[in-house]
């Protein structure tokens, strides 16, 4: 579990982060949402501790991670798996050797088991046959998939993801994010993810910090997202009339008014259930839409 | 103002390399690999610059040696002694900033901006100590031991340049070499090649490594890089002339 209390942060004259505290807990996927600009990435490089915060608390289960030394700092990393963006793998290294890199650095295991260990969570990401592969030779997907395997070779505690979907398709952003959490399920990770993808946020909102302009604007689930209130929240979250027609679909299915099972032959076959088409002809008679 | 703060940083950078390193054999194959990449690297354009350097040299020397008085293995002995007080350790690492420097500052400028410095922090890894030092420490060991070929390779230039073009035999250019040799020129030769040598990598290692922005500002940083290992190299290759000569 990692513990956030009244974080602060500026870069020169201008606040990043105000007073920010939250709770991301072990075993589940905690979300970091919030537009460009609003300080997710400062957030998360502040409790990896790539930059410095002003003021505040950053407590590692229980140990507080601001009031570290360098070297106490250097052991937590170890415990530590990081997913960047641009997946940040080494250029002028295969696969296999940018997964084995840790390994290499902290392990005095002989090198058919390291070789087993990079097998065997290379095959847990699914890519099996890319070893000698380098990074110019994979696509996105797969960059990001060496990235996550990289990130827990070392049975990591903690695992952060800075934007893992960015620049990927719908499809494989849901792969990287149905990876991300059975990895955090089946080893126990607390994860902590940067995202402004919609699906992810529903996907694998287990716990969700929403921030803006560096403020603790709004914490919940996927669940509860559906049913906030908050302005603010709902015109970033549901930003298109795609999306709000979503979230109200996803409303009736929590209220149990409609069937969650994705099949809605039933709802549009049947004229009194189908609130969709109502709700439709609602908004077609609504004086906005002439 | 900005000058101190950027020399305090440059500081700083050489101070948080001296720690110990995670994992020994990972900096001494570090070590290893930047050895290759700046000492065999480097070769084939130092061979190429020494040997055309001796040549040049020993024919412009030719030209300007009139008088009937000097002896003509007087050549040898100018050509041996401008390539090893000069030539070799300043023109070699004029070039080697370029070669070398703009290489490291474009390394280190990439795996910033790409993230791959953060990626090496978030392990528990100082970066500075296992990205930069075995830098610098390859660029001592190998830059020398470049200069010492260089000087070696453009005196042999200047013999081939000497003996083929009928200036003077080969023969008395190889007893003129042997005429009048000081030792001491060989070590200040030296002295010149590790201080240049520092200069080389821990400069162009500071920009690179403290890039910020993008590929643009990876080509600035390079240029900067070899401009300002240029300067220095210049500036210290006069302290060193008035200090130890």
């Amino acid at each position: 579990m990692i513990e956030l209390k009244n974080i602060y942060k500026a870069f020169d004259d201008k606040e990043i982060l105000n007073d920010i505290s939250a709770v991301f807990e072990s075993g589940k996927t905690n979300l970091i949402i919030g537009t460009s600009g609003s300080g997710k990435t400062v957030l998360q490089k502040c409790m990896v501790g790539l930059f410095e915060v002003d003021s505040g608390e950053i407590i590692y289960d229980g140990k507080p991670f601001t009031l570290m030394t360098q070297e106490e700092r250097k052991i937590l990393r170890q415990q530590i798996g990081m997913l960047f963006q641009g997946s940040a793998l080494f250029d002028s290294k295969t696969v296999q050797a940018n997964v084995k890199f840790p390994l290499d650095m902290f392990t005095n295991w002989d090198h058919n088991k390291k070789i087993k260990r990079v097998n065997e969570v290379l095959d847990r990401v699914n890519l099996n046959d890319s070893n000698k592969k380098f990074p110019a030779e994979i696509s996105g997907g797969m960059k990001k998939r060496v990235g996550i395997a990289r990130a827990i070779v070392l049975n990591p505690k903690y695992l952060f993801c800075d934007e893992p979907n960015s620049g990927l398709d719908p499809q494989t952003s849901l792969v990287i994010d149905i990876l991300i959490r059975e990895i955090t399920l089946e080893y126990n990770i607390t994860t902590i993810i940067n995202t402004h993808d919609m699906n992810s946020v529903m996907e694998i909102g287990q716990n969700i910090l929403y921030l803006y302009d560096g403020k603790n604007e709004w914490v919940g689930n996927n669940k509860q997202i559906i049913f906030s209130k908050n302005d603010k929240l709902n015109k970033f979250i549901f930003a298109s009339e795609f999306l709000r027609d979503a979230k109200d679909m996803r409303m009736l299915e929590e209220k149990g008014i409609i069937d969650n099972d994705r099949n809605m032959e039933d709802v549009i076959s049947d004229p009194e259930s189908n609130l969709l088409m109502k709700d439709n002809e609602k908004r077609e008679h609504h004086p906005d839409s002439e | 103002m900005k000058f101190f703060t950027t020399f305090g940083a440059y500081l700083l950078l050489l101070k948080g390399m001296l720690t110990k390193p995670e994992n020994f054999k990972m900096y001494w194959k570090e070590l290893m690999h930047q050895c290759v990449e700046i000492g065999i690297g480097s070769l084939p354009i130092v061979a190429i610059i020494s040997l055309f350097m001796g040549a040049v040299s020993a024919a412009q020397t030719a030209y300007q040696l009139t008088n009937p008085l000097v002896s003509k293995s007087a050549l040898a002995q100018v050509v041996r002694d401008t390539v090893i007080l000069e030539f070799a350790p300043t023109l070699v690492c004029i070039v080697l900033a370029g070669v070398v420097g703009s290489k490291i500052a474009g390394e280190l400028g990439n795996m910033r901006i790409s993230e791959q410095i953060d990626a090496l922090e978030i392990m528990g890894i100082n970066t500075k100590s296992y990205l930069v030092m075995p830098k610098i420490l390859a660029a001592l060991i190998t830059i020398p031991l470049l200069v010492v070929i260089a000087a070696v390779v453009g005196i042999w230039g200047g013999r081939i340049a000497a003996g083929m073009t009928g200036i003077i035999s080969t023969d008395d250019y190889d007893k003129g070499l042997l005429e009048n040799f000081i030792v001491f020129n060989v070590w200040f030769a030296l002295a010149k090649a590790y201080t240049f040598a520092f200069i080389i990598s821990s400069i162009p290692a500071f920009y690179g490594y403290n890039v910020k922005g993008g590929a643009l500002e990876i080509g600035r940083a390079s240029t900067t890089a070899v401009v300002t290992s240029c300067i220095l190299i210049l500036f210290a290759d006069y302290a060193l002339a008035a200090i130890l000569l």
